[in-house]
């Protein structure tokens, strides 16, 4: 993470994992009306193609150094010292990996049932967005990707989800652009602060990160100024309230996305941007943080118990599962942040797949209340079974992907943040109740009239949840490859926290 | 007495570095004269030699610029007028909305079977006031600007004989004008008072000369409040904003986008150049007042906006909320010395000229799907269902809206990117955030037009046809949009030595 490596490669991978979405927003948009066919069909190619070359990014990547790979740098508005700048690290590869995969399976997956068109259009563009997020390496363009992803979502959510979709997709946006609304001046402020340093105007993010040096006031402030963006986004309580709304109206491609990736643009900038860029305030803030996280783990499991719509109760365990990733990152020890980089990869994965299942029994049953449910095991047993993998990856059984992260977090929380750890635990036992007690209410006893019509799971279903379930298992029970690439870059960053806060 | 009038010899005038004002009234009187004495042009003619007229206006502005970046900036007419790149891209903003305008109002008035000649010659009158005003180095002539502009836009306001509420906005906007412009003249006479000049330049010499006097500043300081007050009035700022919302609504559309952009641009140039001209020694004293009308303007514009039902009332409190943004660059300037105003000024001269193009857009848009109503109604219900009727024009809308919103990859995040970075440099922090924070309350009003216009069912059946002219001006303002949106260097390579004002 320190030092980029600058790759001179002749095939610019990074730029066209966000550019190629983009194209294949435009075409799709420019196709949908004259041939629905091939624009379904170009809304496939480039989002396979886009994973694909995620994949291929996946092997090609250095396993064991720190530094940015792949990096590739254009003078982009050169009067205000901004640069079309990506590249990737052990941080954000696995992020990208998952935005690469995630996309077309919910392409593939699942039907938006009408207006195709401006559905697939809008979901290239949101890949896009949340790519370039994650690859950029200056201020401004993450900003602007950042804050860009907020349009296709908005529209996803308001356009294809539920009864109060539009109340739901405006306090998203609302939400969100007023957290970033601190982040951009916050982002001026920290450029024109380090431009005394750097000698020049930059919104390149190592440079300011290696070369600035704020004085304690003005890097808290700045860091307040990010993290209010981040604390929004992830959600950190007390600012979750849009995710419950945004969650339950979102149809259930949205949702997909916006737990498994959206989510994790907070938790990913809390560590990529607040805590490299200021490390010192990023310890200030610790005992803040690390308050409202264990308060979000345990606030969230008491509210997914109580829930009756069972898309709500997902929603809610996110709000508990993204503390733990909060608590982990700002342990700042090496074993916790990895653990909260590999948990957000996991918490994507399950809740993911979680929100993917509970759109399949809406299809089905046109009901998420889980009074409705019942006795669904009995008819769809393989449903059911998938069901309960994808339920004890989310509670983190040993074995299961899960368990990894969330165990990697505590441990390596438990020194620096003994008693919200201690508090924390807690929260994974009541991970267990909620969901396990969710699981028995919809799918034990004996199916009722309505629930004893419920079919069995597709071939198509079927098929995209052996993605899911493959990926849960395997990194459940070998995750070492993904830790190799993890943790060099995690060391670095600690590293670099640990020499500034000496 | 008679030996002075002979001896009397006017200043030398350059009349190629004014063809631009040359070429507008031209133009105007040519309209009136022709168009009087002629039997009725066809259908658009009016309109397109209107626009013509602003265009050839725009490339002569244009030339004038590459005069200016080698030459340097200069002093016109006797010292009356100052030509620098700060008023060359004020004067393309105005005659740009002007040929925009034109071509919309050609549209419109053949909707309303009333096309004729005297609202295109009063359009280029008003963009004559504008240019003088952006242009004005001496506040006896920024006066004659301002009211040349003001007395077209009353007429203006006024235009549609037919309805009620149009001469209601002109009378309306007429009295508070009156009234805001006798403000305006009060200030520079007490102003004049005191430094004993009316020449912006030599305002900033007298009161620098005598710095080390003991003095007393009273009637000085009365004079520059009264100058905002009046032209707080003219770019409603609150408080004097009450005008704005029923005159922007009652006035023809075409003429709402006129007023919102031609107008502003010229009040806005001129009361910055004001400001940081004669005043810079006083910035310790009006920098403040600026901060306190910026937060009012930005909190007050973008909270009303979201209770408004009419779409054009919205739109009319967030131009307000617009006109607080760019006071956030002028409070920035307020902190620097005359020698240096730097990015303040650069940011406003971006804001206003992509403000222009937006608004302008958006509410050429306002007018084409008005004419689908019955009676011509703007209310929010009138957007329903645009979406799936002419999803190109709604995606156009959205585009223009979400530029207002600032959102990135458009314009309107470039031009509120400029400002706040202006106002973070020079330390004005609470400022900053104040603007931002209003920005997301003012994005509400715009995701409820998009509500609107892509989540709701549709209340009309025909689907809503764009004419040719109104789509040339609504590409025009969505190419730019984008195209400084996705590549602000091409706006920001021209504002090298944007803030080198003519002094001499």
């Amino acid at each position: 993470m320190i030092a980029s490596t600058q790759e001179v490669l002749n095939f610019p991978i990074l730029s066209m994992l966000v550019i190629l979405p983009m194209i294949g927003s435009i075409v799709v948009a420019l196709l949908g009306s004259s041939r629905p066919e091939w624009m379904k069909l170009s809304a496939l190619i480039s989002s396979v193609t886009t994973g694909a070359l995620s994949l291929w990014l996946l092997t090609a990547f250095k396993s064991g150094e720190a530094g940015f790979q792949f990096v590739s740098q254009h003078a982009w508005i050169s009067q205000w010292g901004i640069s079309w700048h990506l590249g990737v690290d052990g941080i954000s590869l696995f992020l990208i990996v998952l935005t690469g995969i995630l996309f077309p399976l919910v392409i593939v997956g699942i039907d938006p049932h009408h207006n195709e068109t401006s559905y697939f259009a809008w979901m290239l563009l949101l890949q896009a967005g949340v790519m370039g997020s994650f690859l950029s390496l200056d201020l401004f363009l993450f900003f602007v990707m950042f804050e860009i992803v907020l349009v296709p979502m908005y529209f996803l959510i308001g356009g294809w989800g539920y009864d109060q979709r539009v109340y739901a997709a405006t306090k998203f946006f609302l939400y969100t652009m007023a957290g970033s609304a601190f982040m951009l001046v916050g982002i001026i402020a920290t450029v024109t602060l380090a431009r005394h340093d750097l000698g020049m105007v930059t919104f390149d993010l190592v440079k300011i990160a290696e070369g600035a040096k704020f004085s304690t006031n003005a890097a808290r402030w700045l860091f307040v100024s990010f993290a209010i963006a981040f604390a929004v986004k992830v959600p950190l309580f007390p600012f979750h309230t849009w995710l419950p709304d945004a969650h339950t109206q979102a149809p259930t491609g949205g949702s997909v996305i916006l737990a498994g990736v959206l989510l994790k643009m907070g938790t990913y900038g809390f560590l990529r941007f607040g805590v490299y860029l200021f490390p010192q305030a990023a310890m200030w803030a610790r005992p803040a943080i690390f308050t409202l996280a264990v308060i979000g783990i345990i606030y969230g499991a008491i509210a997914a118990t109580m829930q009756r719509d069972l898309k709500r109760l997902v929603a809610y365990s996110s709000v508990a599962h993204l503390g733990f990733i909060v608590l982990g990152t700002f342990a700042l020890t090496s074993q916790a942040a990895t653990g909260a980089v590999i948990q957000m990869v996991n918490h994507g994965i399950s809740t993911g797949a979680l929100f993917l299942l509970v759109g399949m029994i809406y299809e089905r049953r046109h009901t998420r209340e889980i009074a409705e449910l019942r006795g669904i095991q009995h008819v769809a047993p393989i449903f059911a079974g998938v069901f309960t993998i994808v339920m004890l990856s989310s509670v983190g059984l040993p074995g299961l992907n899960g368990f990894v992260g969330e165990f990697l977090i505590l441990i390596g929380s438990f020194g620096p943040a003994r008693w919200w750890t201690v508090v924390a635990t807690v929260g994974v036992v009541l991970a267990a109740l909620y969901l396990l007690w969710a699981y028995q209410r919809v799918f034990h006893g004996e199916p009722d009239e309505a629930n004893s019509a419920f079919k069995e799971i597709t071939f198509r279903e079927g098929l995209l949840m052996s993605v899911f379930v493959a990926i849960i298992v395997v990194s459940g029970i070998y995750p070492k490859p993904i830790l190799d690439r993890i943790e060099p870059s995690v060391a670095a960053l600690i590293e670099h926290v640990e020499g500034q806060t000496k | 007495m008679n030996d002075q009038i002979a001896e009397f010899a006017g200043p030398a005038i350059d009349w190629f570095s004014v063809s631009p004002l040359v070429v507008l009234l031209a133009g105007a009187l040519l309209l009136l004269l022709v168009g009087s004495l002629t039997p009725a042009w066809r259908r658009g003619w009016y309109g397109l030699a209107s626009a013509v007229t602003a265009g050839v206006a725009i490339v002569l502005s244009v030339v004038l610029w590459r005069d200016i970046a080698t030459s340097g900036p200069k002093l016109l007419v006797g010292g009356a007028l100052a030509l620098d790149k700060f008023t060359l891209l004020a004067t393309i903003a105005i005659c740009a909305a002007t040929l925009l305008v034109s071509l919309v109002t050609s549209d419109y008035l053949a909707g309303e079977n009333s096309d004729s000649p005297e609202i295109y010659a009063l359009y280029l009158t008003a963009a004559i006031g504008g240019i003088v005003m952006v242009a004005a180095n001496d506040l006896v002539v920024l006066f004659l600007g301002l009211e040349t502009l003001s007395l077209s836009l009353y007429l203006l306001a006024a235009s549609n004989r037919k309805r009620a509420e149009s001469q209601e906005a002109g009378l309306k906007y007429f009295i508070l004008g009156g009234f805001a412009s006798a403000f305006f003249l009060y200030g520079v006479a007490l102003t004049y008072g005191t430094t004993g000049s009316t020449r912006l330049i030599d305002i900033n010499g007298a009161l620098n000369s005598y710095i080390t006097v003991p003095r007393n500043d009273t009637l000085l300081l009365v004079g520059i409040g009264l100058m905002i007050v009046g032209f707080g009035f003219k770019v409603s700022l609150v408080p004097f904003q009450a005008w704005t919302p029923d005159v922007y609504q009652g006035s023809p559309t075409p003429v709402t986008a006129f007023m919102a952009s031609a107008g502003k641009v010229a009040a806005l140039v001129a009361l910055v150049r004001v400001f940081v001209t004669a005043f810079p020694s006083r910035a310790d004293d009006w920098g403040p007042a600026v901060l306190v009308l910026s937060a009012l303007t930005l909190v007050v514009g973008s909270v009303v906006a979201v209770v408004q039902t009419d779409v054009k009332r919205m739109l009319a409190y967030s131009s307000i909320s617009h006109a607080g943004f760019i006071l956030v660059g002028l409070e920035a300037s307020s902190h620097r010395s005359s020698a240096d105003v730097g990015d303040g000024l650069v940011a406003i001269g971006v804001y206003v000229v992509l403000y222009a193009a937006l608004v302008v857009g958006t509410f050429s848009i306002v007018t084409v799907v008005a004419r689908n109503t019955s009676d011509g109604a703007t209310s929010l219900d009138a957007f329903k269902g645009i979406g799936k009727n002419n999803p190109v024009l709604a995606l156009a809308m959205t585009v223009l809206l979400l530029a207002q919103a600032g959102v990135p990859l458009t314009s309107g995040f470039v031009a509120k990117f400029g400002v706040i970075q202006a106002a973070v440099s020079v330390g004005s922090y609470k400022l900053a955030v104040i603007a931002m924070v209003c920005a997301v309350i003012a994005a509400f009003v715009y995701l409820r037009i998009m509500v609107s216009m892509w989540l709701s069912d549709s209340t009309i059946s025909e689907p809503v046809k764009v004419p040719l002219f109104s789509a040339v001006a609504i590409t025009v303002a969505v190419v730019v949009t984008l195209a400084v949106g996705i590549l602000p260097s091409l706006l920001l390579n021209l504002t090298s030595g944007l803030s080198q004002l003519a002094i001499k």
